[in-house]
């Protein structure tokens, strides 16, 4: 099954950040977003995970995001900004909870601990965790609960260099499996046969001027005229 | 479900989990109001019903606020949201571990205080009956305010704003129950009602919350 999205347009805070985006992403498919800040690359991932309002058609084969939110909400998984990690908790703990909410397999859980290095960590409390381990644990979600759309927000950010390596050979093997990410970076993640997507092209605002021209008071006409006259 | 629910009673239970505030917030006000009222017994026992219900709700509405705020400051509600448990379990899992960690502990120890308030020895199995029949409601309509509150920064006083009026029922029906029982009188009716407050926000609340999460969340 595919990720089709037709005709897309997402606001932020009453200005729209981009209009007429339509993107395919077929099994395999590997799609890092690009674009200067403010973009919006942060607003369509969420919007792709049904989690910001956007117009337009968003649909992961037959089942659409606007006719069945939960269904199509089931096959994808975001990872935003935040790690979605509680401090309290041990390593193992916090992963441990996702894996059961997801019904994740014991044996996911574990490949989850080898496969982002958490097996040294698991009983330390997570609120002890450097960013970049934390950053690990909230990405080794991904691995747990096996649903084939992966939307990544920065995914490397904190990350150390091997690390980064690694987790770039999981999401190629995500692809390889059949899966689907999309990733918003400005690093090159290191994932082989992936294509771009530059979302200033499809920016509502002319790109010549970037974003921060609209809200210019300079540039806006009333403001000109008031001041000429 | 299960799965939100033990972790909620497990980070209550962890450093800076806030299980145990709620109680001794109660004694320590249930105290003050004694200490400040003075050696009038007859005075203390009047005041006792409705005393013990006021500051059982305050009680339970001062943990109300990081009940959706902790997992939305930190990224875990979004992943709720995604997760295949349909938000109204979330909702209805932590209200439950929210009324298990701060509402329960207060019903089994406002005995003692009621006898420091001087309240009739009749009326303690009614005192704490009508309180774990009656503090699930706070929690759950509790819940309905943490969730339309959950973007705002500082909404603790915005959230008790929302609250406050909708626990005026439990309040009502709480504290006659109390009274009833102290002055010998059938405690039935009120104990009833509570039941069915209880009840009603049980149906309600997790639809409404998780609704009020939603509209936040987008």
């Amino acid at each position: 099954m595919s990720l089709i999205v037709e005709n897309l347009s997402c606001a932020r805070g009453g200005r729209t950040l981009f209009t007429g985006l339509s993107l395919r992403a077929d099994p395999g498919a590997f799609i890092a977003l690009r674009g200067p800040n403010g973009a919006g690359k942060s607003t369509l991932l969420r919007a792709l995970a049904g989690l910001s309002p956007s117009r337009g058609s968003i649909r992961w084969g037959e089942t659409s995001l606007a006719e069945d939110a939960d269904a199509y909400q089931e096959k994808l998984l975001y990872a935003g900004h935040l790690d979605a990690v509680k401090p309290a908790l041990t390593v193992d703990e916090n992963l441990s909870f996702w894996a059961e909410l997801h019904d994740g397999s014991a044996e996911a859980l574990e490949s989850a601990m080898a496969r982002f290095r958490l097996k040294a960590l698991a009983s330390i409390p997570a609120g002890q965790c450097s960013a970049g381990q934390k950053r690990r644990l909230g990405l080794a979600r991904l691995v747990v609960t096996e649903r084939p759309v992966w939307l990544l927000d920065e995914p490397t950010v904190s990350l150390d260099a091997e690390s980064a390596r690694d987790f770039a050979g999981t999401v190629s093997a995500h692809c390889a499996a059949g899966g689907v990410v999309i990733a918003a970076t400005h690093i090159e993640l290191g994932v082989e046969g992936g294509r771009e997507l530059w979302l200033d092209r499809f920016a509502a605002v002319p790109a010549k001027d970037g974003l921060e021209a609209a809200d210019d008071p300079f540039l806006d006409p009333a403001f000109e005229r008031e001041n000429i006259t | 479900m299960k799965a939100v629910f033990l972790r909620d009673l497990r980070l209550a239970f962890r450093l800076g989990g806030g299980a145990g505030q709620s109680l001794a917030f109660f004694l320590i006000a249930i105290t003050l109001l004694a200490l400040g009222v003075g050696p009038a017994p007859d005075l203390l026992s009047r005041l006792a019903p409705g005393a013990l219900w006021v500051f059982a709700l305050l009680a339970c509405l001062l943990s109300l606020d990081r009940l959706f705020q902790a997992d939305y400051e930190d990224g875990s509600l979004d992943h709720l949201l995604l997760a295949p448990t349909p938000l109204e379990g979330v909702a209805l899992a932590k209200s439950a571990a929210h009324w298990l960690t701060t509402a329960a502990p207060l019903a089994l120890f406002a005995p003692v205080l009621g006898a420091m308030l001087n309240l009739p020895d009749a009326a303690m199995g009614t005192l704490v009956t009508a309180l774990l029949l009656g503090t699930p409601a706070l929690s759950l309509i509790g819940a309905i305010g943490a969730a339309l509150t959950v973007g705002v920064r500082r909404g603790g006083l915005l959230l008790s704003l929302l609250v406050l009026p909708l626990y005026l029922p439990t309040l009502i029906f709480g504290a006659m129950a109390v009274r009833a029982a102290a002055e010998g009188l059938p405690v039935l009716e009120p104990l009833a009602l509570l039941g069915a407050l209880t009840l009603g926000c049980a149906a309600l609340g997790p639809f409404a919350a998780a609704a009020a999460l939603r509209i936040n969340l987008s």
